[in-house]
């Protein structure tokens, strides 16, 4: 569980994030929604700690990170996995090298054990016979795969993503977000996900906070959320004019 | 003026984080191991070309000014190669080559990997990027520039030789009644400081500028191109501070 009590940032005295508190459970998908620029990537960063917020503090399971020194920041990090916006794969390794890598560092294991749960990670995301390739040469929604895999190798207790499925059709971009869920359910992680894809807010959202204006304006489930009566919320949902054609009907 | 104190306090800085303890000491050897293969064999040939036609140029220059002098012994040369060669030549004009080579391409390695976010990517892991990242440079080029520096010396002298050869200055066996004429070992003492000097310079202004990298492919350029400039302009200064102090 991570708890984020009254989070604040600002860049160059602009105010990104004016207090954010938030509950995150284990084995739920968290998502944070929001236009784009809305500060979710900063948010994300500041609860992985690449961002030093200015006030507030960040929980982990009762551990604050805000708190910690450097070698408790160091073991918190072994238990985070993080799917970055960009991929931020390694270039100069192999997708099995990427992979690996976290292995390769932290643990003992032999080289056979290592491949082994590399390839259960692969196969996990549904990624086999494109080991020995390099990240410029696999389409993009294979490289958001192989960040994944990658995060996820060291089995760990939290697991951030950020936007996994910008750049994917819609149809791999379901796989992704279902993919995300299994394994949160699967190893209780708690999940936080960045998405501004209403598919899946709706297909995997089980707590949705929406960010708007640096405050986290409506917070609740996928259930909720589209008979919200906030305003800013209901205008980010039903965007397009013939989704809110379709809302009016269907009311 | 205030800014570049900055900078200095934030190279600093930074060359102090590079000193912790490694997670895995392997995979820290392999990258030293990385480092040294792609300095050394990526500059051998480069190094190796510059270094005998200097050698050849000098001989040529410096025998045809004997000639019109004319009272001074031919074999004398080989000395006064061995000299500038030793002293200046190699060292010097090796770690400017290097810092061409080596400094814009450790500067766009690291760049690049902060720009996409690989450096937060390894951070988020709980690995010390400082010392992942930096240290190993560093190492490996502290390794084998004095290698490729006493290469290149080798290189010069024989260039020297064969060009002095071809224009008809001298007999070989006169070059080498001059190569070991009034031999000073302390020369070689300050050509390795001067090396050791030169690879820490050239990888350590290059890494910070790398690292530190903000923004996107223009920035990326700018910061390559800063740790060439920067790198030359302090190997000048530092290649004349040892040369106060130990000659
Ligand atoms: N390192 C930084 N320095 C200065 N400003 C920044 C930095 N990172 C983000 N910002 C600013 O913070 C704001 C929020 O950016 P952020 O990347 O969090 O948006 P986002 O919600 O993730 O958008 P998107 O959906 O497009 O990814 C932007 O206005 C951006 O300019
Ligand atoms: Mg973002």
């Amino acid at each position: 569980m991570i708890e984020i009590e009254n989070v604040k940032k600002s860049f160059d005295g602009q105010e990104i994030l004016k207090g954010i508190s938030s509950v995150f459970e284990d084995g739920k998908c968290n998502l944070i929604i929001g236009k784009s620029g809305s500060g979710k990537t900063v948010l994300v960063k500041c609860i992985i700690g690449l961002f030093e917020p200015e006030a507030g503090h960040i929980f982990y399971d009762g551990r604050d990170l805000t708190e910690m020194n450097f070698k408790e920041k160091k073991k918190i990090r072994n238990e985070i996995g993080m799917l970055f916006q960009g991929n931020a794969l390694f270039t100069s390794l192999s997708v099995e090298e990427n992979v690996r890598f976290p292995l390769d560092m932290f643990t003992d294991q032999t080289l056979a054990e290592k491949k082994e749960r590399v390839n259960f990670c692969l196969s996990r995301v549904n990624l086999e016979g494109v080991n020995d390739k390099y990240p410029s040469e696999i389409s993009g929604g294979m490289m958001k795969r192989v960040g994944i895999a990658r995060a996820i190798v060291l089995n760990p207790k939290y697991l951030f993503c950020d936007e996994p499925n910008s750049g994917l059709d819609p149809r791999t971009a379901i796989v992704i977000d279902q993919l995300i869920r299994e394994i949160t359910q699967e190893y209780q992680m708690t999940t936080i996900v960045n998405t501004h894809d209403m598919n899946s807010v709706m297909g995997i959202g089980d707590h949705v906070v929406y960010l708007h204006e640096g405050h986290n304006h409506w917070e609740g489930s996928n259930k909720e959320i589209l008979n919200t009566k906030n305003k800013e919320l209901y205008d980010f949902i039903f965007a397009s004019d013939f989704l809110k054609k379709l809302k009016e009907q269907t009311d | 003026m205030f800014k570049l104190f900055a900078h200095i306090g934030k190279y600093i800085l930074l060359l102090g984080s590079t000193l912790s303890r490694p997670e895995k000491p392997s995979m820290y050897l392999k990258e030293v191991f990385r480092q040294i293969y792609e300095i050394g064999i990526g500059s051998l040939g480069i190094v190796a070309i510059i270094s005998t036609f200097m050698g050849a140029v000098t001989a040529v220059q410096f025998g045809t000014q004997l000639l019109e002098i004319g009272f001074i012994p031919m074999w004398w040369m080989g000395t006064i190669l061995r000299d500038s060669m030793v002293l200046e030549l190699a060292p010097t004009i090796t770690a400017l080559l290097l810092a061409g080579k080596v400094g814009s391409s450790i500067s766009t390695e690291l760049g690049t990997m902060r720009i996409s976010e690989q450096i937060d990517a390894l951070e988020i892991m709980g690995v010390n990027t400082p010392t992942y990242l930096i240290l190993p440079k560093i190492i490996g080029a502290l390794v084998i520039m004095p290698i490729l520096i006493i290469a290149s010396c080798f290189l010069g002298i024989l260039g020297g030789l064969l060009a002095g050869m071809l224009s008809g200055f001298f007999h070989p066996s006169e070059f080498a009644k001059g190569l070991q004429d009034d031999f000073d070992p302390h020369y070689f003492e300050i050509m390795f400081i001067k090396s050791i000097v030169f690879a820490f310079i050239i990888t350590s202004i290059s890494c910070y500028q790398g690292y530190n990298v903000k923004g996107g492919a223009l920035e990326l350029g700018q910061a390559s191109t800063r740790a060439v400039v920067f790198s030359n302009i302090v190997i000048i200064i530092a290649n004349y501070i040892i040369a106060q102090m130990f000659l």
